[in-house]
Parts: C-alpha cells; structure tokens; sequence
C-alpha cells in the first residue's frame, strides 16, 4: 500500500474529521448522561441507509434523516416526562434496526451496520471536512449553555437560557455526527467514536476546557491511527478504530 | 418603599392536582420575605411560578427595577464533573474578566481575600468536590456577578453543615443589607425566619399566615401549618 493512494488519503481525511467532531460532542453527551441513548440512537440509522440505497441516493442522506427524526422524537419525549425515554427509545431503536436489516440490501448491509471507509469517495470527505467544521464550531458556540444545563436545568434557564433549544440544537449536530461516522464505524459501532474519547478524556481532565480538548484529540487519534494500522494490515476499519480507541481508554484508566 | 412584587390568583396544577391555589400577596422594595410550610407545600413551586419556568394561572408582577437572581434549592454536581470553580463562575463573567470573579467571591465569603490564593486554589477546584457550604457561595457569588436586585433563596443552607448555616444566614443578611437587594427565602427553619426576615408567609397549597413573624408565626398558624405537633418548632423560636 501506498501512503499516496488516494483511497487511503480519503478515508483518513473522513476519519479524522469525523473522529475530532465525534470526541468533541461526545464530551457533552457524557456530561448530559447520554451514553447510552446515544448508542441506540446510532441503530436508528440503519433503516434510513436501507431506503437510500433502495432508491440509490447518498447514504449519508437518509441516515441523517431518520437520525434527525429520532432525535425529534428523543426530544419530545424528554420534555414530556423524564421516566420512560429510556425504555421507549431501547423499544423504537431495536425495532429500526430490525427494519433496517430487512430493508437493507444484502451486500450493502454489512457496509451499513460494520462501516466501510475504503470506498470513501471525494465527495465524502469534502462533505466530512464541511460538515465536522460547522458541528465543532456550533457546539463551541453553545457549550456554555449546554453545560450549565447539565448542572442544573432550573439554574440555567432561571438565568434566561432556552435549554431546549440547546437541546435541539444538540440533538441535531449528534445526528449529522453520526451519519458521517457510520460511513467510518458503521451504525453498531459509532457509539464507540462518540462515547469512548469522551470516557478517556474525562478520566485525565481536571478541568472543562481540558475535557473538550482531550476528547477532540483521543478522537482525532483513536480514527487516524486506527484507519492507518487498518490499511497497513488490511483489516476491516470500523473495528479497528474502535478498540485503537478502547486502547487509549485503558491506558487513561492506569493514569485515573 | 414601592412594591416590587405582586402576585394576584396565583394557582399552578399538575396533571389537574392543584399544587397552589389562589395565592395573592405583594412584597415592598428592599424586604425580606421567609417562606415556610411543610415538604410538598408547593414552595419551590411558587419561586418557579414567580421566575416564570412553569405555566400557572392569576397574574405575577414584578417591578420595572427587579432584576432576579435565583439560587436553586441544593444542586448536586457530580464529583467528577469536569468543571472548575474557575470556568463556572467565568460563563457568568463578561469578557471573561477575573475582576468580576474575585469581587463576587469577596463579597460572600471574607475569607476569600487573597486573590492568588482563590486563583490557584479555590478557583482552579472541581464544583464536585466543594463542601456544601463552599458550593452555595459560590452559588450566590454566581448570581450576584450580575447585580441582581431581587434574590430567591430555596433552602440555601440545606447541605450545608451547622457551622456553615450559619455562615450562610449572616451572608445573605450581609448582601441584604449593602446591596439593598429584596429577598424571598425558603427555608424549613423558623429560627432563621424569626432571626433573618422582615415578613413571613407560611404556605400550604394556599396562605395559611402572612404578617411580621411575631404576629404571623402563632401557635395556632403553626400548627394549621405543620399538624399538631409542633412544640419543637415553637421551643426553636422561644431562644430569641
């Protein structure tokens, strides 16, 4: 393999971008308890994959479609009531994985749920490069609030914040995040690339700013060391990401 | 003294439970008001209702001049929240300007003078590991970053060890007093009322009592407010 070739170049381009803005939003879902939600949340775009392949549009399209209406729905439900989100969403995310896989087309549906960054085109990575740099600067924009309502919903918006229209906003930057991760990880994975530079980052950080930047850097790390050992070695890229990531994850812990 | 607050008809249900019902009262510029009243009376109900976080019926006013600072009943930061003294009074501070900061702590704790010790120290902790009276300073030293003439108080010393009550109670007469702020306090213990407050207001659902505290907080009041046995609140109030 050559270090040149222009396969490589793209993917690793759609890695670390994907990657940096995935660590970075990640450090808020962890603050905002959102592990897990977001994991199911990812499955969700399985479905939306399915349909854009059946009427052969941008993958990416159609997930961040059902992704977005998910998130809608994640929304309502949490300014409703704060008891049963967890289980409906366990309900509705499993249900739309199991739509998704019946749904998806044979040969595209391991790309979908493993992700296949090898046949990354120019396309993709001009749209990962856009796409991260708009997310990362609009979170940064919203942090402050994000996190106040993280300390205390009452103390926020008392202090005349719309922490739901944080939380929108949010929803919606996890949302187009994921759909670019997928095409990295796949949708049983991306909750890794969110979740897990956070997790590292968190257990090294004494304060909020090192938070951020740590789980930017792990996440930029975790993807571009991961899509390298994984064209080195020719190995499937999604799973190798994941346990770079892992790696860095238990080499924070000795350091906790 | 004008009025700065007027409250007419107040009531607030959920899920068709009335939680308060028709309160009215009014409170003048510069005036402390204790609220009392058993767990579930619908007191942080009322604060949120009077800042506007919830949807109620009947009319709340406030003065032109009122600019409300709110200082939540007992927040529990996680230990491990990646977020320092420092950055959380820094969201408050414009321009991210230390003067603010260090003027803020100053005022409510006077052990807070020493400007390098509170940067390298104070400032540079964890919110999750602050004792529970190092937290509600800093809480109040929050909300009066921005000048707040009006302060709602929801138990501000729950949490917070004996010694520190204390502390926390002559704080808030402090503030009250220098910076002529009007305050609304919650708080379960009628020692501080009686100590601490110019009117009172006990709360059940509705106003059960409203007046000076001597003339407000009877036995009679008491225990409408409480049930029947109410002798230790009463012993409380006997000290003074």
């Amino acid at each position: 393999m050559s270090y040149f070739d222009s396969t490589f170049q793209l993917s690793l381009i759609v890695g670390l971008f994907t990657g940096t803005a995935a660590g970075y939003l990640g450090s808020f879902m962890i603050l905002k308890r959102m592990a897990l939600v977001g994991d199911a949340l990812t499955h969700v775009a399985l479905p939306g994959i399915g349909i854009a392949f059946l009427l052969n549009i941008n993958p990416f399209i159609g997930a961040f479609v059902f992704l977005f209406v998910a998130a809608l729905i994640i929304w309502r439900l949490e300014q409703k009531t704060k008891l049963a989100v967890e289980t409906l969403v366990g309900i509705m995310f499993t249900a739309s994985l199991a739509i998704g896989i019946l749904i998806t087309p044979e040969p595209e549906l391991f790309e979908a749920l493993f992700g296949d960054i090898s046949k990354t085109k120019p396309i993709d990575a001009i749209l990962a490069i856009v796409l991260a740099v708009i997310v990362t600067i609009i979170m940064r924009r919203i942090a402050k609030q994000l996190i106040l309502g993280t300390v205390s919903e009452e103390f926020a918006k008392a202090s005349g914040i719309n922490i739901s229209k944080i939380n929108l906003i949010f929803l919606m930057l996890v949302s187009i995040i994921v759909a670019l991760g997928i095409k990295v990880v796949g949708s049983l994975l991306m909750g890794a690339l969110v979740i897990i530079p956070a997790a590292t980052s968190k257990n090294i950080s004494p304060n909020f700013r090192s938070f951020g930047f740590w789980s930017m850097v792990i996440g930029t790390l975790s993807t571009g060391l991961g899509v390298w050992i994984a064209f080195q070695y020719s190995l499937p890229p999604g799973p190798i990401v994941v346990l770079t990531s892992i790696v860095f994850f238990l080499i924070s812990l000795i350091k906790k | 003294m004008p009025l700065i607050l007027k409250v007419q008809n107040l009531s607030v249900s959920f899920n068709d439970q009335e939680v308060i019902g028709d309160l009215s009262f009014e409170l003048e510029q510069g005036k402390t008001l204790g609220i009392v009243g058993p767990n579930g009376a619908g007191k942080t109900v009322l604060f949120r209702a009077l800042l506007g976080l919830i949807p109620h019926k009947g009319s709340v006013h406030w003065a032109k001049e009122a600019k409300i600072g709110y200082v939540p009943q007992k927040l529990t930061v996680e230990r491990e929240l990646p977020l320092t003294v420092g950055e959380f009074l820094e969201f408050k501070s414009k321009n991210k300007d230390k003067e603010s900061i260090f003027r803020a702590l100053k005022s409510v704790e006077p052990r807070w003078h020493d400007e390098y010790h509170l940067e390298n120290h104070l400032l540079k902790k964890r919110l999750g590991i602050l004792s529970g009276g190092e937290f509600q300073k800093v809480l109040v030293a929050w909300t009066i970053m921005d000048e707040p003439t009006v302060l709602l108080l929801d138990e501000p010393a729950a949490g917070v060890d004996i010694g520190g009550e204390e502390s926390i109670y002559s704080l808030i007469h402090k503030l009250q007093k220098e910076r002529e702020l009007t305050i609304l306090l919650i708080s379960h213990d009628l020692h501080v009322v009686y100590h601490y407050t110019d009117e009172v207001m006990c709360l059940n659902k509705t106003m059960l009592c409203h007046g000076i505290p001597e003339e407000a907080l009877t036995k009679e009041s008491l225990s409408q407010l409480y049930g029947k046995d109410t002798s230790v609140y009463l012993h409380k109030h006997s000290e003074f």
